[in-house]
């Protein structure tokens, strides 16, 4: 605790940790929510592949000498678009798609950097640095969040029927292409912004983890959703918390947390069930003894 | 007018035809059963009656004011559905959807609805349990009155008996009676199962490779196209359902 008290100087505050706090706070905010959709119509890799596209782009961008952030968002916007695409329509698998599209993004950014001999200035995008992010990245969560709060609150009620049956929510008259597409979109900023602070590595699991132990513990949609949010920005300011303590890095310590809150969640609904599970043999015992009485 | 008509409807998967040059109509009031072989395209032809896929040949029309989204959809279960966390009545509640337009949330109006079809199908005390908790029979029944919440004309149900056990299954075709003697409710319905069809339907389409067939039950039982295909299914011992109700030991 030494070193805390040591490193939270109110200007280290100021300048670097309360922009990251603000930050990370608005993208766990905006991946859990769409975790949570994500999971549910099993495309939880789309988070894995837009991140690869996504750091293919920066190191291109970076080789090239353009602003980062300015042209990997509207490109993983398209990549987005595209996955979206060929998942519904063509013949190649959805997972399938995902990784060749997406490994293919990766390597041609890889070779753009290597020729540029960039390696070293990209690669803290593979496990990122939230003490890092600009003023406009910060500025640019906080929009997004807010985006993705009013796009829930709107449209929540169809994003349930297109997640929970797309060709009901279709036959009866919704625009299903565009609540996929909405989604779609609002995943690939969140990465992007993401892959700043988590890395590109880690970011997928941003995604999926507070959905998955939301989903371990609760029972309804509504209630899934904010307990994933509320999972999802505990766990990182309980990961923010443990990498300042221990000097460690932020992306894998916020997933460790997270680890953390899923296992504890799984080993209480496994342990619930037997208990359930129990309770009914015992029962079925209980009739079947008066029966035979 | 007829509720739903199609003329010389022909449908392609790319270059494989599916269906070729067939007419059929459903008039208000029909209880029209789709039966045929394993790829016969009967899930096509349903794909084209929800307005899923487009047509590739004749076309498709809407009669007696049916609008496209009033279509009442009973999907088969995928394994998505299976293991969602949501409550009955969120799911009942998203069927009523169709009528809403731009409006984001759910009305007063909606809610009486959704919990009148949950009580039509007998679901209420079940309302704010989870989904995937529930029996398939009782699922079925939930996705029944989300259906019924789309529609008050036209219920159109995809292979509903799959994965069913015989009592469930029973209880399944007693529900579509009362819907269609007592509600009015137009049904159409894809089945494999072709006993249960000939013997709870009133129309039967049987859709084949070369030979399709559309017309009264009684008339098909009659038909040479019938008496093979009832003939493989009771040869196979095509389980019971309906008429009386088997007893569990």
């Amino acid at each position: 605790m030494n070193a805390l008290s040591e490193i939270l100087t109110p200007e280290y505050w100021s300048v670097i940790l309360l922009p990251a706090l603000i930050a990370g706070i608005a993208v766990s905010f905006c991946s859990s929510l769409l975790g949570v959709s994500l999971v549910l119509k099993r495309c939880s890799m789309i988070g894995d592949g837009l991140s690869h596209v996504g750091y293919g782009t920066l190191c291109i961008a970076v080789a090239m000498g353009w602003a980062p952030m300015q042209v990997t968002i509207p490109i993983v916007i398209v990549a987005a678009y595209i996955l979206l695409r060929l998942s519904e329509t063509s013949r190649v698998q959805g997972d399938t798609a995902i990784a060749l599209f997406s490994t293919s993004a990766l390597a041609i950014g890889i070779l753009a950097s290597s020729k540029a001999n960039l390696t070293t200035d990209v690669s803290h995008y593979m496990f990122g640095s939230i003490l890092a992010m600009s003023r406009g990245d910060v500025i640019l969560s906080v929009v997004l969040s807010i985006c993705v709060i009013l796009v829930y609150l709107l449209f929540y009620d169809k994003i349930f029927a297109v997640t929970f049956d797309e060709n009901f929510a279709r036959a009866t008259g919704l625009n299903v292409r565009f609540y996929n597409l909405l989604i779609a979109v609002l995943t690939a900023v969140t990465v992007v912004l993401g892959m700043m602070m988590m890395g590109a590595l880690l970011i997928s699991s941003l995604m999926i983890f507070p959905a998955v132990t939301a989903m371990k513990l609760c029972k309804r949609f509504r209630s899934v959703m904010i307990a994933s949010v509320v999972i999802s920005v505990v766990c990182f300011l309980c990961g923010l918390l443990l990498s300042l303590c221990w000097d460690t890095a932020v992306g894998a310590s916020v997933i460790a947390m997270n680890l953390l809150a899923f296992t504890t969640a799984s080993v209480n609904g496994a342990l619930r069930n037997a208990r359930v599970k129990r309770l009914q043999e015992q029962e079925q015992e209980e009739t079947w003894q008066t029966e035979n009485c | 007018m007829a509720l739903l008509t199609c003329e010389h409807l022909t449908l392609r998967y790319d270059t494989l035809t599916v269906i070729n040059d067939l007419s059929f109509s459903v008039e208000s009031g029909d209880y029209l059963c789709i039966v045929g072989e394993n790829g016969s395209g009967k899930s096509t032809l349903m794909k084209c009656l929800l307005g899923l896929k487009a047509a590739d040949g004749g076309k498709l029309t809407l009669g007696d004011g049916l609008k496209r989204r009033e279509i009442g959809y009973l999907p088969q279960q995928t394994q998505i559905q299976r293991n969602f966390p949501a409550s009955v009545q969120e799911v009942v509640l998203s069927g009523c959807l169709n009528s809403h337009g731009m409006h984001p949330f759910y009305t007063k109006a909606d809610k009486q609805r959704a919990a009148e079809q949950m009580d039509c199908m007998q679901i209420t005390h079940l309302a704010n349990r989870c989904y995937r908790e529930l029996s398939g029979g009782q699922q079925q029944r939930v996705l029944l009155a989300r259906a019924l919440c789309a529609t008050k004309k036209l219920l159109i149900l995809d292979e509903p008996t799959t994965g069913l056990d015989p009592v469930v299954t029973t209880d399944l075709y007693r529900i579509l009676s009362h819907l269609h003697e007592d509600h009015g409710i137009t049904i159409l319905m894809v089945t494999h199962d072709v006993e249960c069809a000939v013997r709870h339907a009133g129309k039967i389409l049987h859709i084949g490779k070369n030979v399709s067939f559309f017309g009264t039950c009684a008339a098909y039982q009659e038909s040479e196209l019938g008496k093979r295909f009832l003939d493989a299914s009771a040869s196979e011992g095509g389980h019971c359902c309906g008429g009386t109700k088997e007893e569990v030991s």
